[in-house]
């Protein structure tokens, strides 16, 4: 674990010198723009990510687990699919939001395909994602199109991931 | 358009996840005690410090990412394309482009105006969504550990082209009972 975690850390910060370099070769600009708006949005970051983090942990601590267990518990089944699906996709976006939730699920007693099930209905709706960003930038035929075929994914993934038995 | 505010650091979201975690906090203080609530926090504390490098090259691979590939390039590139090779690109560009949804919205409907039809679009949308490795590796895996979302990621790998297949047949059937083009 502990080791595929060093993995990523180096995969990325190699991505990141190779990117930085081929921006440099380009234009000294084009590298210090980038690095500069890289460094301001981690900066922008930091407070939604602290909270995020920590409010997970203490979300799970006063989280009723017999309440999780029954309801998306991995006894729970497709019904437990069926309702996490429904909780992920009212959950607001923002970057962190809906993993903090589903950690908070996962730690607190949810079952793995439940979770999974959550958190593809949430990366596929959240609600304020859609109206926010989506309907703005988007025609609305293809928005309203996009969410109407997006409603049996949470499912498949649930099921799959029941299906597989991992994790 | 906001178009220079890429990340901002207040949303309301936040504030609510914030004030429901500063209740859940005091709750845990209350009725656990001081040394519960000070475990969870430097519990979780840690794994937000483990998180800081990878969030640091996230951003400067997005940063930098968004200067060498214009969207004009991907945009021609997806927009260009139909068939199942069209929900191919799509899905692959939608994992591998770094971005908020300021980056990713606007592409997608470059790809409309560029002749590529809903399912490329969708299929573009739902793997940035879902795929998105800069989302899976920054912030999913802090939470979830690596297990959970590797198998996460492997079950929604398929999903991106069903959305978009999915999106093309019922576009083709509301075309035919209206005698519409299939293609707006």
């Amino acid at each position: 674990m502990r080791i595929v975690f060093i993995l990523i850390n180096v995969f990325l910060w190699v991505l990141v010198a190779g990117l930085g370099l081929t921006a440099a070769v380009r234009s000294k600009a084009l590298f210090r723009e980038g690095a500069a708006e890289g460094i301001r949005d981690f900066i922008m970051l930091l407070p939604r990510i602290i909270i995020g983090v920590v409010g997970s942990g203490y979300l799970a601590a006063v989280v009723p687990q017999d309440l999780i267990t029954t309801w998306i518990g991995p006894g729970s089944g497709i019904l437990g699919i069926a309702i996490a699906t429904l909780a992920g996709a009212i959950t607001p976006g923002g970057a962190v939001v809906g993993f903090a939730v589903g950690a908070a699920a996962l730690k607190g007693g949810g079952g793995a395909p439940q979770v999974i099930a959550y958190s593809t209905a949430w990366s596929l709706y959240s609600l304020t994602r859609l109206i926010n960003w989506e309907v703005a930038m988007m025609p609305p035929r293809v928005v309203w199109l996009r969410a109407a075929v997006s409603l049996p994914l949470p499912f498949i993934a649930g099921l799959g991931a029941m299906l597989l038995g991992k994790p | 358009m906001p178009e220079r505010r890429r990340v901002s650091s207040f949303e309301w979201s936040t504030a609510v996840i914030g004030l429901a975690s500063l209740t859940a906090g005091i709750i845990v203080y209350l009725r656990d005690g001081s040394e519960r609530a000070l475990s969870i926090l430097t519990n979780d504390l840690g794994i937000f410090v483990s998180m800081l490098p990878k969030m640091m090259a996230g951003c400067l691979v997005s940063a930098f990412v968004t200067r060498l590939l214009p969207r004009e390039v991907v945009a021609r590139l997806v927009g260009t394309e139909s068939g199942f090779l069209g929900l191919l690109i799509a899905t692959l560009m939608g994992a591998v482009l770094p971005g908020g949804p300021i980056t990713i919205y606007p592409l997608a409907g470059a790809f409309l105006v560029l002749g590529a039809d809903a399912g490329t679009a969708i299929a573009f949308i739902t793997a940035w969504n879902l795929l998105g490795y800069n989302r899976a590796l920054i912030w999913e895996m802090p939470f979830f550990g690596v297990d959970f979302v590797l198998w996460r990621v492997l079950v929604a790998v398929p999903l991106p082209f069903l959305a978009g297949a999915l999106a093309r047949l019922v576009t083709r059937f509301v075309a035919s009972r209206n005698g519409a083009d299939p293609c707006a």
